[in-house]
């Protein structure tokens, strides 16, 4: 009680706001709730119920096509392929989280999982039938192009922004140029360039896969953007500390990766996810490219004229996919935030 | 300027010395034919729920496959964006453009491609409510329509009305979906686009698709084919018979369940169709079963329009056979 009269009705003005915003949700929940919930039709063979007078949000429509959005057009008596593939991913991801699986076997795990799952994906042996990476799509695709961008980018940035910092005039020309250039232009236009020029100066018979191109044009563009972020969390590390390394006579990349780096990096956490975040999103603009995402596979799914006409169900379910994974992303960088700055003043305190 | 600039590059590139070699034998070699299709467009291509793509666009790449592979499913397909189409097929990451895509001479001359064929004979229309008791597209002065923004239909719909001295108002909406949505919540009179998407919008959006006309006025010609690369006359003879055999095969009477009952026929125009006498086969370089291959695996043009345009209200209007007083004409295969 008193924590209400505190917080929601403590003025005049926060008793209106509050006021407004329950008659708001009061307006608005009630019909939300029975159109999502309630009148929803939630399995159909075909979209009929959902056209009827009266019906509610219609799920069946991702009932129906959730195979094609989760995979695409990769063939469907292989979709279990895809699927353990993802299952590998969530293990590598979930490993990775865990801090007392951060040690040098975690890089072999990775290249593992990597391996894994591009047997699993290309196929070609053990019996597994060869498919074409033209054919993979919906959320796998969306979480490779995802995964496989910052995992080559964020490498590529720590050395693009160390580059920047150096005193040798060609890397930092190279790091400023790199950088500078990327930024200046959006990611659509690169991933034009990569999909529609690149193709045409290539000599004949020399011609790059279209998913590999978007890669590369995604992971040249989160690169440039990480990299800033990597720089300033350069920036905030005292220059005691460099001085104190300098001091023990560490040579640069000693130094560098032993002093520098980790309390940079620590720093640049919330920016560094952030930029994840985005990258994550990003992925979406490969539309424009014709490969299937997670959110291409939706709309092409909406074509279909026996199931077109439902996009706010559609769209609704790819909003949750992506705040799933991007709310994911959030949360464990504040746990990591939190659990770093209480070992640190454990250190500290330790000393 | 830098679309030109590009235009002009690709077709350097693509006449001068980017085809050694025939894309007949390449495509043999590898072992399919890699297909540019649109990314989702209803009944012409777009993967099911399965994700296996159909479509009448993607039923002309089959058919390239059967001919060449006696095997429809040796086809890979590249879904394509409007922008990416002529690239891909310049830059040779493609080996047939089947994508919806009006021939013009702009684009046979400059784009440094040839079109083989017209599958599907579009053109632009004006659908309206009913209720408004319209009969023609000239008693729409006044009017407002709602048009999607920066494609050729825009222009279509000024000129017309121009030409015509009335004046409408345009609803002016860049994406489909809202498009069709401000149609049907009655935000404009008219709707207007090519005729196909009119049938598809009107049989699958409205909630009485006898509620609205499509009126008898097309006020563009939109015919729409696949495309190969400029130079390669082998590899565009065999698209072209490709397509045409599937129009020929209906005028025959040889569809994809009759075709095997037929190959006794003593019919000399089926004999030489289905391969039994002469070699016709031979000398586009394939197999001399290569038709029958293409209407027993694919079907003939009637039965592929059928399956894929039929279910969403498609008439076959004009692109029923030149003897149905329609403008499908099959040059003799002989």
């Amino acid at each position: 009680m008193r924590w209400l009269r505190e917080n929601l009705f403590g003025s005049w003005g926060s008793t209106l706001a509050t006021l407004g915003i329950l008659w708001l949700a009061w307006m608005l929940l009630p019909p939300f709730v029975e159109w999502a919930f309630l009148k929803a039709v939630w399995f159909a063979p075909d979209s009929r119920p959902c056209r009827a007078e009266g019906a509610g949000a219609c799920w069946a429509l991702i009932a129906e096509k959730h195979r094609f959005i989760l995979f695409g057009t990769y063939p469907y008596e292989q979709h279990w392929r895809p699927g353990a593939a993802i299952l590998v991913l969530f293990a590598l991801y979930t490993a990775s989280a865990l801090r007392r699986f951060w040690r040098p076997a975690l890089a072999l795990a990775w290249l593992g999982g990597l391996a894994l799952i591009g047997l699993l994906m290309w196929g070609g042996v053990l019996g597994l039938p060869y498919v074409e990476n033209e054919r993979w799509g919906g959320l796998m695709l969306t979480l490779l192009l995802a995964t496989f961008g910052i995992a080559f980018a964020f490498p590529i940035s720590i050395l693009l922004a160390l580059g920047r910092r150096t005193r040798l005039p060609a890397v930092r020309a190279l790091a400023v140029a790199w950088i500078e250039l990327v930024r200046g232009v959006p990611l659509i236009s690169l991933l034009f360039m990569a999909s529609v020029m690149l193709p045409l100066f290539l000599p004949e018979g020399v011609s790059i896969d279209k998913l590999l191109r978007a890669l590369i044009a995604m992971i040249v563009f989160a690169a440039a953007y990480l990299a800033e972020v990597v720089r300033g969390g350069l920036q905030a590390v005292p220059h005691g500390q460099v001085e104190a390394a300098d001091a023990l006579g560490l040579p640069y990349w000693r130094k560098t990766l032993l002093v520098v780096l980790p309390q940079a990096l620590r720093v640049a956490i919330p920016p560094l996810v952030n930029t994840f975040i985005g990258f994550f999103k990003d992925t979406s603009l490969v539309v424009i490219i014709g490969l299937f995402d997670l959110l291409t596979s939706i709309k092409v799914a909406l074509i279909e004229p026996a199931w077109s006409g439902f996009g706010v169900e559609a769209y609704l379910f790819a909003a949750l996919v992506y705040f799933v994974f991007c709310y994911a992303m959030s949360r464990y960088s504040q746990d990591l935030e939190r659990e770093l700055e209480r070992s640190r003043t454990h250190a500290l305190k330790g000393n | 300027m830098k679309a030109r600039l590009a235009v002009a590059a690709a077709a350097l590139l693509a006449s001068g010395a980017l085809h050694a070699q025939s894309t007949l034998d390449a495509v043999k070699s590898k072992g399919y034919v890699q297909c540019g299709v649109n990314t989702g467009l209803a009944g012409f291509s777009q993967p099911d729920s399965r994700g296996v793509w159909k479509g009448l666009d993607v039923d002309a790449c089959r058919a390239v496959a059967a001919a060449v592979f006696g095997d429809a499913s040796k086809v890979r397909y590249t879904p394509l964006t409007a922008q990416q189409r002529f690239t891909a097929l310049q830059s040779g990451e493609i080996d047939v453009l089947s994508r919806n895509t009006t021939w013009t001479i702009t684009r046979d001359t400059g784009l440094g491609l040839n079109f083989v064929f017209t599958n599907y004979y579009d053109g632009q229309g004006f659908m309206v409510p009913k209720k408004l008791n319209v009969k023609s597209a000239k008693q729409l002065n006044g009017a407002t329509i709602c048009v999607q923004p920066g494609t050729t239909t825009e222009l279509n719909l000024a000129d017309y009305f121009r030409a015509n001295k009335m004046s409408f108002k345009p609803v002016v909406i860049e994406k489909l979906e809202e498009v069709v949505n401000a149609y049907f919540a009655g935000r404009c009179d008219v709707y207007t686009t090519d005729v196909s998407g009119l049938v598809a919008v009107r049989a699958s959006r409205a909630q009485n698709p006898a509620d609205h006309v499509i009126l008898p006025e097309v006020i563009s010609k939109e015919p729409l084919g696949p495309a190969v690369r400029h130079g390669d006359d082998r590899w565009f003879d065999v698209v072209k018979w490709s397509l045409i055999a599937m129009v020929e095969a209906e005028e025959l009477g040889l569809g994809s369940k009759t075709i095997d009952q037929q190959l006794a026929s003593t019919n000399p125009s089926v004999q030489r169709f289905v391969g039994a006498t002469g070699d016709i086969g031979k000398q586009l370089g394939l197999d001399n079963r290569w038709a029958y291959n293409i209407v027993k695996q694919v079907g003939n043009y009637g039965e592929s329009f059928e399956a894929n345009l039929k279910p969403l209200g498609f008439d076959r209007g004009i692109n029923n056979l030149w003897t149905q007083g329609g403008l499908m004409y099959a040059p003799p295969v002989r």
